[in-house]
């Protein structure tokens, strides 16, 4: 099947999400097309993991309403492993440690599924590994046991590398990284949206990340929306200004409903706390 | 019904006993055995060592102990080619040693390896690893078992191929009794591996392990246990660790319909050092049922115990170890592990660890845990496009591979996970099966 560069778009519509009894997301609408860097930013409990989740189909995660496509291809229909295998790959805040399995033999089962060949994927892991100024001994042992925050990070871009998706979700992909380390897996990210076209979702708290990824497009999300967009210039001034005082104007800006109330607390004002965490 | 059936012994006669082979010595151990039987408790499942265990389904009045050999007519099949060069090989087939095998090494360095009958001082590998036997089964062995299997490795030598003792069970309605008895010297080195198989019977199998190391000895044991699905398989195994001596034992539990092994490692000299690690896995309406005791005798001792199991289908497990840090043992570390994976809702695993310490000064821990496959690590690998069924397989390899790891000789670990392997195909062709099922209501 082939398709025009224009059918090609990682695209959110309308975004609704729970957990458990409490709704997160509140009608999320994002595009990312290949070769682009969108950054994602918000504050605790803005619904930015929520989101990361939803979109990989975590257990415990439930979608309400809205839709998500990949290049055509009904994300939400598929389970988990399907979304990877239609080019959809999601970093983990905080990977996971999985005793007695090597990164080696994920990445080998990972390519059996898809029908690719899998002689030559240590040597591709080794490359993948170099690339990142990461030792290869990585490769073959336990995933993420007793790694650091920031290996464990490592181990993340060397399956991005890898695995080779279409689209990257990079769950706050920067924390825990120093800066060395930031440097080396921000240069990676950067190459493959250069190389090969990697469309790129950058989930992250802060602006640190950013001055590295040069994002094509910044998303506020705020209690469960997009509540603001701009350039890397949102970024910064996010940075400086915090986010409640970049958003009360960039509700403003960006028009948002005058008298737009907190999704469950109607009774609140949007200015009295529009970013109050609604899990807590 | 909690309690063992057809304790009178009706099928236990005298007669049998007095007819096996054996030196004057072994005769007279059998005969004070069967004198004592009758005040031997009858196990019950309402005794804490037999709780939740199936003995009340078995019928002594069903099994027969063997008179005499059948007539060795068939050579007994077994590939070990991947275990290399051995020191010795022995075949017991239905308690009797049907073929032994030394290297001309072994030989020469003063290492035996045969019926118990014929070992020099042979007598004295009875009781050496734990003064009597623990249980009706126990005795039952000691009174009935044709033809224990001695190995004898003398002080100061060090093998570095394994000695391979195969165990086979092959006759129908049979109570059989193989018995293994191991002394491995002050400053001696060794490796034994215990090959546990049957055909398809309807059969008892009570084996019994006595090992002891001396002072500086190092012996590492494997039992591997591939019992058909009916055999009901009540074992014992008894180490006896020496001054700064190590007993580094594994088990791989994988057959039998009921498979019990309770293992007693005691530490008696200072520094002495025991690890055990098992692996099992249970299937259908399988029990595997372990019961351990780490028991410190001596200061400055060290126990590291380490047992994992999967359940499918119906299976259960049972796990109750005691760790037993008498007064004597200062400064000891014993630390207790039991994980269980529970792979289908039907299947059921108990763990009870136990802790029973009479002095100051020990590190001591227990863990257990039984829980369904870890949903994080799943979705993790299911995140990079594993499929669901292919990320099951490989966190259970996963699991198991830290046991694996601790086997005796690297066969013993091949055949760990070759077996692992069978029982994932299994496991993956009967949920391929439901899927259809569902497709087909649907």
């Amino acid at each position: 099947m082939s398709e025009s560069a224009a059918d090609r778009v990682f695209r959110i519509e309308g975004l609704t999400a729970r957990v458990g009894a409490i709704d997160i997301l509140h009608g999320v609408d994002l595009e990312v097309r290949p070769g682009e860097v969108h950054a994602v930013m918000g504050p605790n409990g803005s619904g930015k993991s929520t989101l990361s989740h939803v979109l990989m189909g975590r257990p415990g995660y439930e979608v309400t309403g809205g839709s998500v496509t990949l290049d055509g291809v009904d994300l939400l229909a598929l389970p988990t492993w399907q979304r990877a295998r239609a080019g959809l790959f999601l970093a983990l805040q905080h990977p996971t440690e999985v005793p007695g399995v090597s990164l080696e033999s994920v990445v080998a089962e990972a390519a059996r599924a898809a029908g690719r060949p899998t002689e030559g994927i240590h040597d591709l892991l080794v490359a993948e590994a170099t690339r990142i100024g990461f030792d290869e001994r990585f490769v073959s042992r336990p995933m993420n046991v007793d790694l650091s925050g920031g290996e464990k990070k490592r181990n993340e871009m060397l399956m991005l590398g890898a695995l080779e998706p279409k689209y990257a979700v990079l769950d706050e992909i920067d924390s825990g990284l120093d800066v060395d380390a930031l440097a080396a897996v921000s240069r990676r990210v950067q190459e493959a949206t250069e190389e090969d076209g990697l469309g790129v979702l950058a989930i992250t708290h802060f602006s640190r990340l950013l001055e590295v990824l040069e994002p094509d497009r910044v998303h506020v999300l705020a209690a469960g929306r997009i509540q603001a967009v701009g350039g890397t210039e949102l970024a910064q001034r996010l940075e400086v200004e915090g986010y409640a005082g970049v958003l009360a104007e960039a509700g403003a800006s960006v028009g948002l409903p005058v008298g737009v109330t907190h999704p469950d607390n109607h009774e609140a004002g949007f200015g009295e706390d529009p970013f109050a965490d609604p899990t807590a | 019904m909690d309690r063992l059936r057809g304790t009178a012994l009706n099928a236990f006669s005298a007669n049998v006993s007095t007819g096996l082979p054996g030196p004057d010595w072994l005769a007279a151990l059998r005969r004070s055995t069967l004198e004592g039987l009758d005040d031997v408790e009858r196990p019950d499942a309402d005794e804490e060592v037999w709780r939740y265990s199936r003995v009340g389904e078995i019928d002594l009045d069903g099994y027969a102990p063997l008179k005499r050999q059948r007539a060795a007519d068939t050579v007994v099949q077994r590939d070990l080619s991947a275990y290399g060069e051995m020191a010795a090989v022995v075949v017991v087939r239905n308690g009797w040693v049907v073929e032994t095998t030394s290297s001309s090494d072994a030989v020469d360095a003063g290492v035996y390896v045969g019926p118990v009958g014929e070992a020099p001082d042979g007598e004295s590998l009875f009781g050496a690893a734990i003064e009597a036997p623990v249980d009706l089964f126990s005795h039952l062995n000691q009174g009935f078992g044709p033809e224990p299997v001695a190995v004898v490795v003398p002080d100061g030598v060090c093998l570095q191929a394994p000695i391979v003792v195969v165990v086979l069970t092959d006759a129908d309605g049979a109570a059989v009794f193989p018995r293994v008895l191991v002394r491995c010297g002050d400053d001696a080195a060794a490796t034994v591996v215990e090959l546990h198989t049957s055909t398809d019977v309807d059969s008892l199998v009570v084996p019994v392990l006595e090992a002891t190391v001396g002072r500086n000895g190092h012996l590492r044991h494997g039992l591997v246990q591939e019992l058909g699905p009916r055999v009901f398989q009540l074992g014992h195994q008894a180490f006896r660790v020496g001054q700064s001596g190590r007993i580094d034992a594994f088990a791989a539990a994988l057959g039998g319909d009921y498979a019990r092994t309770r293992t007693d490692c005691r530490l008696v000299g200072r520094g002495a050092e025991g690890r055990l690690a098992a692996a099992y896995f249970g299937e259908a309406d399988q029990t595997l049922d372990f019961r351990t005791f780490q028991d410190h005798a001596a200061p400055d001792t060290r126990s590291e115990l380490l047992f994992k199991g999967a359940l499918d289908g119906a299976s259960r497990s049972i796990y109750t170890g005691l760790i037993r840090v008498r007064p004597e043992a200062v400064r000891t570390v014993a630390n207790q592990t039991n994980r269980n994976v529970k792979l289908s809702p039907e299947a059921w695993a108990e763990s009870v660890p136990n802790l029973e310490i009479e002095t100051d000064d020990v590190v001591c821990s227990h863990a257990s845990t039984v829980s369904p496959v870890d949903e994080d690590q799943r979705f993790f690998l299911e995140s990079r496009g594993v499929p669901t069924v292919t990320a099951e397989r490989l966190l259970l390899e996963g699991f198991f591979e830290d046991v694996a790891a601790t086997a005796p000789h690297p066969a013993v670990a091949e055949t760990l996970r070759e077996a692992l392997a069978d029982r994932l195909d299994r496991r993956d062709a009967n949920s391929g099966e439901a899927v259809v099922e569902m497709g087909a209501t649907a």
